[in-house]
């Protein structure tokens, strides 16, 4: 066979790249992976993530079915345990043996455990796989406080992690300030600042000597300066070390304090061995970044291509959002070139820290500090990396606009400039890509892969896109009709800003022509959702659809369905009766729903005024089933019968949907509450779900059932009712204020830069500084709610509506019903023409 | 009728008194029946003419609903959107937008005083 043997060790997230890249390139290889990890390869960065609800499974970069799919042969959970080089073969520990061509060291790194008496305790754990998360987990649970030791980048990444399990949490940093790698001196104190005002204690300086059995937690920590710090658990994040020992035993070159020497064609000291990522030492430096670890992948892929290629080096360059905060990072930030010019802005109101440094003669930017605005990172980085001259006031560049700030658009940036620089993908790539017929923002992702690494390029991408989709005459139109140029979003804004009241003054200040049926509904919910007033009020009429107009869902021959309120699901014997009585006094077909309540169809427009008037008069409302706004809150039946139930979660179901009955939203609303983890209410599949745990209740949303599926997120844990029905406030309230037209919530938290994080933090931690706002609005609404039934049940003027006919009493002789399983259902087409015939 | 004398009908129309004024909802639609026929009126204060009258028949959902649809325009034509399945109609001609050979039947109607007056 002449197929080359390319054998892979390890399977990270470099390790994954090297291969995916490797199969793109088409060459006649066999490929062998083997790594040590029981699973394929999975998104490191992003780990912190799991404990904010994202499930480990869609951290995965890779699959079996994936690698199977490619012809690799790929070996989980069997570390490799030497290299043989001699016979050019590798033996796992399991001591199976796989022959190779060339092989691919991608092993990786460890993290550091500094050699302090106790760091071997069974509650000091470090970070970096899933399992690790999983030993994390697992301590964290009947902890109350963690100290996270290291305050870099991974450490803080760490600390939001025991954040977000509950833990007061510490960070325990050996160098004066937080990440003195990619920050300067200024920088550092400000992210410590922003660090501190989130509830994270930050000890600096601190040398830990001892690790003790404490007294009020397991742990103690003892620090040089005779100071000491309890806690129930530590997580050593203090640095990585290149795991360079299977090359070390093999006689291959490694540096002193560790790494596997490469040259710049990432080859070892063996020209048919090469390492890349995190285990290799290249020019004395160990790259623990993702990106540079990419492009030796891709240099190695290239020769094994038979091309030439050389690592030069990387881009360290990072912008990243940690515990909340934004940190960017570029270049040089030192100034530490001669001559260079450094330019500060510090803002400690606002809790932000920029500082640029420049060439001596201020034309080229040499590095860049952000802290806690990070909206210029992409211009300056752009300066940088294209070496862009500067404009001539520097400063404008860091202090903030007064009018409009020199920003560099993406139409100013040369085809070479880099867009994405995890996956390299310059202005050229994604420009090519659009040529090549890419026709959207997730077409070009799925082409060049752009953005799909750390995502800090996805606005800068979108807007390369936007433009040249525009340039080509695509255009990106988000106007809601041909009355309105602009979005619901906007819409909302405009007449919330303008307290505009009703549709003809919607139209005369932002709008052109009549509306239409989609415009009228739209601007008809976002009255309604403002200043919620009835729906048949005289300017509203003639914006709603039937179904709203009329209070009930019609149905395929026009005739209408009535669906009562009946909250959680819960229903009295009494009520149950009613509902049977009206149904068999109207004729009407009965069905229970899947919203846990009973449909009544077959009603003609004018039966509804009765209809509904003695189900008013029982006590029933209406159910708004007809409505863009919240329908049910299904719930199991909880701990009031159910032996597994934790909360009474039928309580919990009456309350939300009691709050949230009537609110007018850009589509429609559902919920579920589940009394435990079996999750009988399938809470997950809703737009807001609530299940009970031991200690409260965990909030998930923006799920939703239907033609598009989607698992929601979980957002929250362990909340008590106050806690969980604010952040359903605020989350709703949210949505409603910038969701499109007949946007689903999940649509909609996909749309949203940052998604569920982001989310979070706006809900959650209040971001935008407008929760009380949210929640002011929302306890409006609860308040003004009325049943729409009732009001109209008491307004003749609007029962005028609900005639068949202006002139006549008749009925509508096209409605005819059949009998089907003891029930009327509408006849068919072909049935009316048989019934005809007969007679006739 | 006493009202019949300024009308410019064509002689084989007959106007029938159908309604007043008050039975009509600005800016939307009701229902009449005029004989065996279910006719959808919509009154548009404001517009010239005000008062349009199409058959109520939705050609394509197959059901008498059009009279309770959303009223607009769409590039300039006044329409009536079904509340079934979102087609337009034109007020004026009765042409489906959606569909160039569906077409629903549209009635000379007019105001005398507070009377609703179509032509049948």
């Amino acid at each position: 066979m002449s197929e080359r043997k390319i054998l892979v060790v390890g399977n990270g997230m470099v390790g994954h790249h090297f291969v995916e890249s490797l199969v793109n390139a088409r060459l006649n290889v066999s490929i062998t992976v083997i790594g040590e990890e029981p699973r394929p390869a999975y998104d490191r960065v992003h780990l912190s993530d799991v404990f904010a609800g994202r499930e480990p499974g869609e951290l995965a970069m890779a699959t079996r079915e994936i690698y199977r799919d490619w012809g690799v042969d790929a070996h989980f959970g069997d570390p490799v345990s030497r290299i043989e080089r001699d016979r050019k073969e590798v033996v796992t520990g399991k001591g199976r043996r796989f022959k190779y061509d060339k092989l691919i060291l991608a092993t990786g790194s460890y993290p550091f455990v500094p050699p302090v008496p106790g760091a071997d305790h069974t509650r000091c754990l470090t970070y970096r796989t899933i399992d690790d998360l999983g030993q994390i987990r697992a301590k964290a649970k009947g902890s109350r406080v963690g100290v996270v030791v290291g305050g870099g980048l991974l450490g803080l990444e760490c600390a939001n992690a025991l954040r977000n399990l509950g833990l007061e949490t510490h960070v325990v940093e050996f160098a004066p300030g937080l990440m003195s790698v990619q920050l300067d001196e200024g920088g550092s104190r400000m992210l410590r600042h922003k660090v501190e005002a989130l509830g994270v204690q930050v000890h600096t300086g601190k040398n830990t000597q001892n690790i003790d059995e404490g007294n009020a937690h397991a742990l103690k920590m003892v620090f040089a300066d005779g100071e000491n710090l309890e806690t129930d658990l530590i997580v050593f994040s203090a640095g990585i070390r290149p795991r360079d020992n299977l090359a070390r035993e093999t006689d291959l070159a490694v540096g002193k304090r560790g790494g596997i020497v490469i040259d710049y064609k990432c080859k070892t000291t063996d020209t048919d061995i090469f390492a890349i990522g995190e285990c290799a030492l290249f020019g004395g430096r160990i790259y623990g970044l993702v990106a540079p670890g990419y492009r030796m992948a891709e240099v190695v892929v290239k020769q094994l291509a038979g091309e030439e290629a050389q690592f030069q080096g990387a881009d360290m360059s990072t912008k990243l959002k940690l515990l909340g905060v934004d940190v960017g990072s570029i270049g040089d930030f030192h100034g530490s070139a001669e001559g260079s010019m450094s330019f500060i802005f510090s803002d400690e109101r606002e809790a932000c820290y920029k500082r640029i440094v420049t060439s001596a003669d201020g034309k080229l930017l040499l590095g860049a500090v952000l802290v806690g605005d990070c909206d210029g990172y992409d211009t300056l980085w752009q300066y940088y990396l294209n070496e862009i001259q500067l404009p001539l006031d520097v400063q404008c560049l860091i202090v903030p606009a007064t009018e409009e700030a020199p920003l560099l658009g993406v139409g100013a940036l040369p085809a070479t400039a880099t867009i994405c620089s995890c996956h390299n993908v310059t202005k050229g790539d994604v420009v090519a890509s659009v040529e090549c017929g890419c026709c959207s923002l997730a077409e070009v992702k799925g082409k060049t892969k752009a953005s799909t690494g750390c995502g800090g390029c996805s606005a800068m991408l979108k807007k390369l896109v936007d433009e040249e989709l525009i340039v080509r005459g695509v255009t990106v139109d988000n106007s809601i009709c041909e009355h309105f140029s602009h979005t619901r979003q906007e819409l909302y804004h405009l007449a919330r800003v303008g307290e505009i009241k009703n549709f003809d003054d919607m139209l005369a200040y932002h709008g052109r022509g009549r509306g239409c049926d989609i415009c009228k509904p739209a601007v008809a919910s976002i009255m309604a959702s403002l200043w919620n007033e009835h729906i048949l009020e005289h300017k509203h009429v003639g914006l709603q659809d039937t179904n709203d107009t009329f209070m009930a869902n019609m149905q395929k021959d026009g005739t209408y369905s009535v669906v009562p309120r009946v909250a959680g699901g819960e229903i009295t014997a009494e009520k149950l009766i009613v509902l049977g009585s009206v149904a068999q006094k109207y004729g009407l077909y009965t069905k229970i729903t899947g919203g846990q309540r009973i449909d009544l169809f077959g009603a003609s427009l004018n039966q509804l005024p009765a209809i509904w008037r003695e189900l008013v008069e029982a006590g029933f409302e209406t159910g708004h089933a007809y409505g863009k706004s919240l329908r049910t809150v299904k719930s199991c039946v909880g701990s009031s019968w159910c032996r597994y139930g934790v909360q009474d979660s039928v309580g919990m179901a009456i309350l939300l949907e009691n709050r949230y009955k009537g609110l007018r939203s850009p589509h429609k609303l559902k919920s579920a509450v589940s009394g435990c983890t079996r999750e009988c209410a399938e809470a997950q599949s809703k737009d807001f779900g609530v299940i009970a745990t031991e200690n409260g209740w965990n909030l998930f949303v923006c799920g939703n059932g239907g033609m598009r599926p989607r698992h929601a997120d979980l957002f929250a844990t362990d909340l008590d009712d106050a806690t969980l029905i604010r952040y359903i406030d605020r989350f709703l309230m949210f949505y409603i204020r910038t969701a499109d037209h007949l946007q689903r919530t999940s649509v909609w938290m996909d749309s949203l830069d940052g998604g569920v994080a982001y989310l979070r933090e706006v809900v959650i931690e209040d971001s935008l500084g407008i929760a009380a706002e949210l929640e002011k609005q929302m306890s409006h609404i609860v308040q003004t709610y009325a049943c729409e039934w009732k009001a109209t049940l008491a307004d003749p003027l609007k029962l005028n509506r609900f005639r068949q006919f202006v002139n006549s009493g008749e009925a509508d002789s096209g409605v005819v019903f059949v009998k089907e399983r003891e029930q009327i259902r509408p006849v068919r087409p072909e049935e009316r023409l048989r019934l005809v015939a007969v007679t006739e | 009728m006493s009202g019949d004398d300024n009308m410019k009908a064509a002689p084989d129309y007959e106007w029938q008194s159908i309604c007043t004024r008050e039975d009509l909802v600005p800016g939307s639609g009701v229902c009449a029946l005029v004989g065996t026929e279910q006719v959808a009126l919509f009154y548009l204060p404001g517009e010239q003419p005000q008062l349009y009258a199409v058959s109520n028949r939705d050609p394509i959902g197959h059901a008498n609903v059009l009279s309770r649809g959303v009223l607009g325009d769409i590039d300039g034509r006044l329409v009536v959107a079904s509340p079934l399945y979102k087609q337009h109609f034109d007020l004026l001609t009765g042409d489906c937008l959606e569909q160039q050979d569906l077409q629903v039947g549209v009635y000379d109607v007019r105001l005398d005083g507070d009377t609703v007056l179509v032509a049948v």
